[in-house]
């Protein structure tokens, strides 16, 4: 393990408000590691526990719902 | 599709009335295409003017391109230009001044000599030689020195050769040009030929080509080396120079005009003028351009010891320094004036003293003195100035007696020159003038010989290089007119700015000295002819060229349309006038912003950057603002400790502005200010907010004040008077009075002015050109129980343009504004809307997936960071995936085709666009799929820009990784996309008002007015509510003959049905499909209705406080009227404010009660000024221009004691009347005072609204006012979708403000009224009812009642959902235990897929 641990994240982000702040992120060029996965949901209450355990068996090592 | 926005817009006027307007409007370009512009901000990046940013108030810069900020409508970009700046003006040529400094400034030397070679073939020679008329007009002539334009220019031809530039030429024509003279007028005119695609030949009669910058110019000024190499210039366009080849015998013009079409005659004036006086024909007499002539032609002449030359132009100046340079001992320049009046170069003035060069000024020559036919001596006689002449010019007289001689050896005279005519004698018809020029016309510079043309010196007489370049591109014109036989005249007027709009100079722009030109050192100068002025080197020229004003905004350099990749940009666009029809017109200008620099000597807002206005403080707060959110203050980037607020900067002052009014939003913005600073700010920031009163009157704004006192904001009832700035710490010294007298003085590190509005002076004119009337104030005039109208029928306002508010309150009227336009136009509703058709869509269930993948560049957005070719070779790769293309601009018009052309002939039946975000991009690119006749939901985005290259520019390989992944993520779920279809659902059109006051009634004759079937409810038994007891409005309206007017008209209307003694019992349904049950006097009644407006109003509270119901003295608001003819006698009348408003029990302002209160006070004062009336309060709320009011009833003597909340006042009973004691905060002591009356200003509350509430689930707040969706943005929406609110059933309000509301509920209530169906977005749940076991759980999870169990026969309950009230959040999937729900578009399986795919097989 010559490289850097960078987890790689999958992340569940509410159509209205967390994925439309990951936009603004960009517009304001503000700098983040590119180790996130972005799913949109219509709502972080569509995330459904099953797809956070489904996200660790892939080989995801974190997963973030943001809403 | 169905608003048309056209920015950059000026009503010019409006004519006709009410349904048939025409309005004349300008527009002024934008230089940017809409249609093309796709954002994406590569313009801005290179545009190099910076300016101020508005937006940001100044803190921060913005380019000359750009929007004003990241949300702005259109999203589009946008030039800011004005006249042509002052320099180009002077310039005879018309070179880009600000063009080619500004590219200097960015060191692009060569995009700079591209610019200056639009309109001069030799920028290195003039970047030495020219006179500069630039600089004199510069506008930094006003802040410190001009910007050294012409050393700029040089450096740009130092820094890169001018051969090099490109130079585009039009397709060679047959016809031929010879132009006499290679001098600047004829280089000129033969490079501009050459661009014509006119080949010229240039005859020279000396034997090296550049005319008199060849011979009249000495090398320690232009190097000839500069000079060749811009010939070359020339002739690389394969213009021909034949030296030694005179006009004359050996070449006639005859000859000429044989093998020529056109002749330009440009031979200069290299005649030297005679002095006039004795002797001057003797040895050792030698004119100055044959002196120069042989110095630059053979590097030598004959140079005496002692020199005089005569003269004062920039031919004496560089005789001078050329003798000495050639070895004269001593040289003395004669000039008959002063230094002032010297036309040379200052500059070379200066060098020429340095150099050793004596200058005797106020002499004039008189005889040379000879001896041996040779010279040996000049007698001069002094000169004085004489009185200025008619011109107010003065010229020199001799002074008698004062003759003088000097010794010389040689004599010099450089007193001008003229053209040599010799040459051009044998043609007939060439007009001489009397100065031996060359008469021509003024503009094509035609001689009266047909295909002749003359230029330069020979038609000017002696004048500048870049004068001569000038008509030389002139000449080039007008030959090229000749040849087509076109007018040489027509359309060449030089354009004449009378009054040039430019960039204002800031009153604050920094000194900056102008960079010194390095030289030779004076004893390297000594025999040599090398060059002095040594140019800037880069770091100095781009200093230099940082001082430039831009006075025109944008440059016009050119780099943004090399940068758009779009082809957006037209810097040619002209302003256009357009007449446009309307039926009624709506005027939202709104306001100014007070600017603080009047009252500059108390608030030290110029002198201090310390004390900011309260929108800079917003910016400097904001994440997008200046300083990203931190908060620090401009002086010194300190995080400040203290900061101060000082409340009505601007707003009810009529002192030092005649701004009386109250500008109703700064108390609130201040607190939130305050708030949000203290959560910036690290522990311990103290925030103190200096007001007179508080006014948080609005819907929740009271327990947002309550809780900023709890967050330890701290208030001081104090206006302050003196701010003095501590010069060592940049602090800000206080100095107030506090309530109890004390004063007292405190620092602060800031100081942020709560200015207020101000009417806009644009709004003013373009209102008095409308012939709308204004109010004191300025803001346009309304009635109160007309708050939208105008004075001019047809015409309406919205928002602070009528006066200040908030910006709920300027929505509502904004609705309102609609809907009394609407009104007007009923008639002809829906005949204008345009909708789109599209093909018929194909169905593509059971086809296997055959995806397309779009990657967009965004033109370096993604390109420049992601690998987009690689990802779209990567694209191929994935399964399903049949076709992938990359774009530049995928968003763009012509690639929508492409791709719909893609779709087609792929048979492609899922997409997937790699670009942006689906939050502005999807609904684009969804049309695009329709365009093709695909179901718009088998489209699905990667977002691999605002979350991809944006977010990790600096990692280029793992963005294109990411951007894979996201791609890879994309397509698995697009492959499983299912068609849906959108549901629509058919709308009723009659509508249901609940509540018939004054808001209800307004609603509902607004609807039956516009053919809605209304039915309007009411309680009680009859119509007005809470209205009826009101007398006035506080402007003096008469609210009893306004209601019993509405009445009547809500009685008769055909379209409207009024039940009385009825209520709402219970309600099912949703938008457009309502049904309610309405208990109409002890019976049922159905109604079917699209919508319901709810108004069920509000009403004064009881109270047990003050002795009400115990004393008959005591009353409560309007009843103290008749109280007052109950007691007539009565002479002393208390009020007493917020009893149960703004306690604990009730912790909001009932907002109607100062003003009611105030205008009782003047009632009674005015019937008897004598009576004493005191009103006791916790702060004066009469916001707005209601303040006029309040300052009214202080000048009347109306007694105001403020209490606070826990020190209320006391009330007893005495034997005649009533006492009341209150503790007076400035006495600071318990004041008694005998009342006879005493009327109490009790707690607005909502009426009973539960029923309403529960049958439509409106959520109300803790005090029972039914809340609307977003407090801001949509003040009159209710949370369900179709209910809309108005009245004080929303929260307490004056009636102005219940007939505003009650007019936007309407409006907003015929958006889904006047459609015959209503759309539901097929993103819902749906639920597989095999597996339903009618657990219940998904109801009781949904939080908008859309999924529910349905009884079905033998199978117990199962859940059904209601599409049209489900939002598609998918709590009831993730509840159902049995995974029976899935969400259309958001599936189990898709989401699944796009997990799984996002970590890629390895």
């Amino acid at each position: 393990m010559t490289e850097k641990y960078e987890p790689k994240i999958l992340a569940f982000l509410c159509n209205w408000c967390a994925y439309a702040g990951a936009d603004l992120a960009g517009v304001s060029r503000f700098q983040y590691p590119p180790t996130l996965r972005v799913i949109r949901t219509m709502c972080s209450g569509r995330v459904d526990p099953l797809y956070v355990i489904e996200g660790f068996k892939s080989g995801y090592d974190a997963v973030f719902v943001s809403g | 599709m169905n608003i048309e926005l056209l920015t950059n817009t000026q009503v010019q006027s409006i004519d006709g009335d009410p349904g048939h307007f025409k309005a004349k409007v300008r527009q002024l370009p934008r230089y940017v295409d809409i249609s093309k512009c796709t954002s994406c901000g590569d313009c801005e990046k290179v545009c190099p003017v910076d300016l101020k940013s508005e937006y940001d108030e100044g803190l921060a810069t913005r380019k000359a391109i750009g929007r004003k900020y990241t949300q702005a409508i259109p999203g589009t970009y946008n030039i800011q230009k004005s006249d042509p700046a002052p320099c180009l003006l002077a310039c005879p040529a018309g070179l880009n001044v600000q063009g080619y400094v500004q590219m200097v400034k960015m060191g692009k030397y060569q995009r700079a000599l591209e610019i200056i070679m639009e309109d001069l073939p030799l920028p290195g020679v003039l970047g030495r030689v020219c006179p500069h008329g630039c600089e004199d007009a510069c506008r930094r002539c006003s802040v410190d020195e001009p910007v050294a334009i012409r050393d700029l220019k040089r450096l740009a031809a130092d820094m890169y050769d001018p051969r090099d530039i490109v130079i585009e030429c039009l397709p060679q024509r047959e016809e031929t040009v010879a132009i006499v003279g290679s001098g600047p007028a004829g280089l000129s005119a033969a490079f501009f030929l050459a661009k014509k695609g006119i080949k010229s030949t240039i005859y020279e009669a000396l034997p090296q080509a550049g005319g008199m910058l060849r011979v009249g110019i000495p090398d320690h000024r232009l190097p000839p080396e500069i000079l060749d190499k811009e010939i070359q210039v020339v002739t690389n366009l394969g213009v021909e120079i034949k030296t030694n080849t005179p006009l004359g015998a050996d070449l006639s013009i005859d000859d000429l005009m044989k093998d020529y079409k056109s002749v330009f005659l440009a031979i200069g004036a290299h005649k030297g003028i005679d002095m006039g006086i004795p002797g001057e024909k003797v040895n050792g007499v030698v004119q100055g351009v044959k002196f120069l002539k042989e110095v630059n032609l053979t590097g030598k002449t004959k140079v005496g010891k002692k020199v005089a030359i005569v003269g004062g132009g920039n031919v004496a100046i560089d005789v001078s320094r050329a003798a000495i340079r050639m070895g004269a001992d001593e040289v003395t320049i004669v000039y008959r004036r002063t230094i002032k009046e010297m036309p040379a170069f200052e500059e070379e003035i200066k060098a020429a003293q340095d150099e050793g060069i004596k200058i005797r000024f106020l002499a004039a020559p008189q005889e040379v003195i000879a001896e041996d036919g040779k010279v040996v001596g000049l007698r001069c006689i002094a000169m004085e100035m004489g009185e200025a002449d008619s011109s107010g010019r003065r010229s020199p007289i001799p002074v008698p007696g004062s003759e003088f001689e000097i010794e010389i050896d040689q004599l010099i005279p450089a007193i001008g020159q003229r053209p040599d005519l010799s040459s051009l004698e044998n043609i007939t018809g060439l007009e001489i003038s009397r100065w031996s020029t060359v008469e021509t016309n003024d503009i094509s510079f035609a001689t009266d010989v047909e295909g002749i043309f003359a230029g330069g010196d020979l038609q000017t007489g002696p004048w500048t290089v870049i004068g001569a370049v000038a008509q030389g591109k002139e000449v080039a014109e007008s030959i090229e007119r000749f040849f087509d036989g076109t007018d040489m005249v027509v359309g060449r007027d030089p354009i004449r700015y009378d009054d040039p709009q430019y960039r204002p100079v800031e009153s604050d722009e920094p000194l900056m000295a102008r960079e010194a030109m390095p030289e030779l050192p004076i004893e390297q100068r000594q025999g040599s002819f090398k060059e002095v002025e040594l140019g800037y080197n880069e770091e100095s020229g781009k200093k230099e060229a940082s001082r430039c004003l831009n006075c025109s905004f944008c440059c016009e350099c050119g780099e943004c349309v090399t940068a758009c990749l779009a082809g957006a940009i037209d810097h040619d666009e002209v302003v256009q006038e357009k007449e446009i029809e309307i039926g009624a017109v709506i005027l939202t200008t709104g306001t100014d912003v007070f600017e603080p620099d009047k009252l500059d000597e108390f608030y030290l807002y110029n002198q201090s950057p310390n004390v900011l206005t309260s929108l800079e403080f917003e910016r400097i707060l904001s994440a997008t603002g200046p300083t990203e959110g931190h908060l620090t203050r401009p002086g010194d980037d300190k995080e400040p400790e203290k900061i101060a607020w000082l409340q009505c900067v601007g707003s009810r002052d009529t002192n030092n502005c005649n701004n009386g009014y109250c500008s109703s939003v700064c108390c609130m913005y201040a607190i939130k200010e305050a708030v949000i600073s203290k959560e910036h700010a690290p522990a311990g920031l103290d925030c103190a907010i200096f007001n007179m009163d508080i006014r948080t009157f609005g819907k929740d704004y009271e327990k947002y004040y309550e809780r900023s006192k709890e967050q330890g904001v701290r208030y001081v009832r104090s206006r302050v008077h003196t701010i003095t700035e501590i010069p060592e710490t940049g602090n800000l010294l206080l100095k107030y009075v506090t309530d109890t007298g004390e004063i007292v003085e405190e620092e602060f590190d800031m100081v942020v002015l709560s200015v207020g509005m101000e009417a806009s002076k644009s709004a003013i004119e373009m209102a008095k050109g409308l012939e709308i009337e204004l109010n004191d104030y300025n803001f346009v005039k309304t009635d109160e129980i007309a708050p939208v109208a105008t004075s001019r029928p047809g015409i309406y306002v919205a928002g602070v343009m009528q006066g200040p508010k908030d910006i709920p309150y300027a929505i509502m009227e904004a609705s309102a504004a609609a809907c009394s336009a609407g009104k007007d136009l009923v008639e002809v509703r829906g005949t204008l809307v345009k909708e789109k058709v599209f093909p018929t869509e194909m169905d593509v269930t059971g086809e296997e997936p055959r995806v397309g993948v779009f990657v967009c560049n965004c033109g370096i957005n993604i390109g420049g960071i992601a690998d987009v070719p690689a990802i779209t070779e990567y694209a191929k790769s994935l399964p399903n995936v049949v076709y992938s293309e990359e774009n530049l601009f995928s968003c763009s018009q012509d690639t929508q085709e492409k791709i719909a052309e893609t779709i087609k002939k792929e048979k492609l039946n899922r997409v997937v666009v790699a670009a942006c975000s689906p939050l502005t991009h999807e609904p684009l690119f969804q049309e695009t799929m329709k365009n093709a006749g695909l179901n718009p939901f088998l489209f699905d985005m990667a977002n691999i820009r605002n979350q991809c290259t944006w977010v990790h520019s600096g990692e280029k390989d793992k963005a294109t990784e990411k951007s894979k992944d996201l791609v890879r993520m994309s397509v698995a779920r697009a492959s499983l996309l299912e068609q849906l279809k959108y549901l629509s659902v058919g709308v009723s059109n009659p509508v249901l008002v609940v509540g018939g006051g004054v808001a209800g009634m307004t609603a509902a004759l607004n609807l039956a007015d516009q053919g809605f079937p209304t039915t309007l409810i009411e309680k009680s038994d009859e119509l007005g509510g809470s209205a009826r007891q009101i007398k006035k409005t506080w402007k003096g309206e008469d609210v009893q003959s306004f209601v019993g007017d509405l009445i009547a008209k809500v009685k008769k209307h055909d379209q409207l049905e009024v039940l009385t003694n009825s209520e709402v019992v219970d309600a099912h349904g949703f938008i457009g499909n309502f049904e309610t049950t309405v208990k109409v006097a002890d019976e049922d009644r159905v109604i079917e209705h699209g919508a319901v407006v709810v108004a069920t109003g509000g009403q004064a509270t009881d109270t047990e406080e003050y002795l009400y119901g115990k004393n008959p003295r005591v009353t409560r608001w309007h009843d103290l009227e008749a109280n007052l003819e109950k007691y007539p006698d009565a002479n002393s009348v208390v009020f007493i404010q917020c009893v149960g408003s703004r306690d604990d029990n009730r912790p909001y302002c009932s907002k109607i009660c100062c003003t009611a209160s105030i205008q009782q006070a003047l009632e009674i004062k005015e019937k008897n000024p004598e009576a004493n009336v005191f009103i006791l309060h916790r702060d004066i709320r009469t916001f707005g221009d209601r303040e006029s009011i309040y300052q009214e009833a202080r000048e009347k003597g109306v007694l105001f004691i403020r209490y606070e909340k826990d020190k209320k006042p006391v009330v007893t009973e005495t034997k005649d009347g009533l006492e009341v004691s209150i503790f007076d905060p400035i006495l600071q002591r318990e004041v008694v005072i005998e009342a006879d009356l005493l009327n109490l200003a009790t707690a607005i509350e909502s009426c009973d609204n539960k029923s309403v509430s529960s049958a439509y689930k409106l959520p109300v707040n803790a005090e029972n006012f039914i809340m609307e969706a977003h407090a801001k943005l949509r003040p009159v929406d209710c949370v369900t979708d179709g209910v809309f609110i108005c009245g004080m059933a929303h929260y307490p309000k004056p009636i102005g403000e219940s007939v505003a509301q009650a007019q936007a509920a309407v409006s907003r209530a015929t958006t889904v009224l006047t459609k015959q169906t209503v759309e539901v977005e097929p993103i819902v749940s749906e639920v597989n009812t095999d597996l339903c076991i009618g657990c219940g759980l998904c109801e009781a999870t949904c939080c908008f009642s859309a999924i529910n169990l349905k009884p079905v026969e033998g199978q117990g309950y199962k859940a059904e959902t209601t599409s049209a009230l489900c939002k598609g959040c998918g709590a009831c999937s993730v509840a159902c235990p049995q995974q029976a729900i899935n969400m259309k578009h958001f599936k189990h399986e898709q989401i699944i897929a796009a997990i799984r795919a996002g970590i890629a097989a390895s």
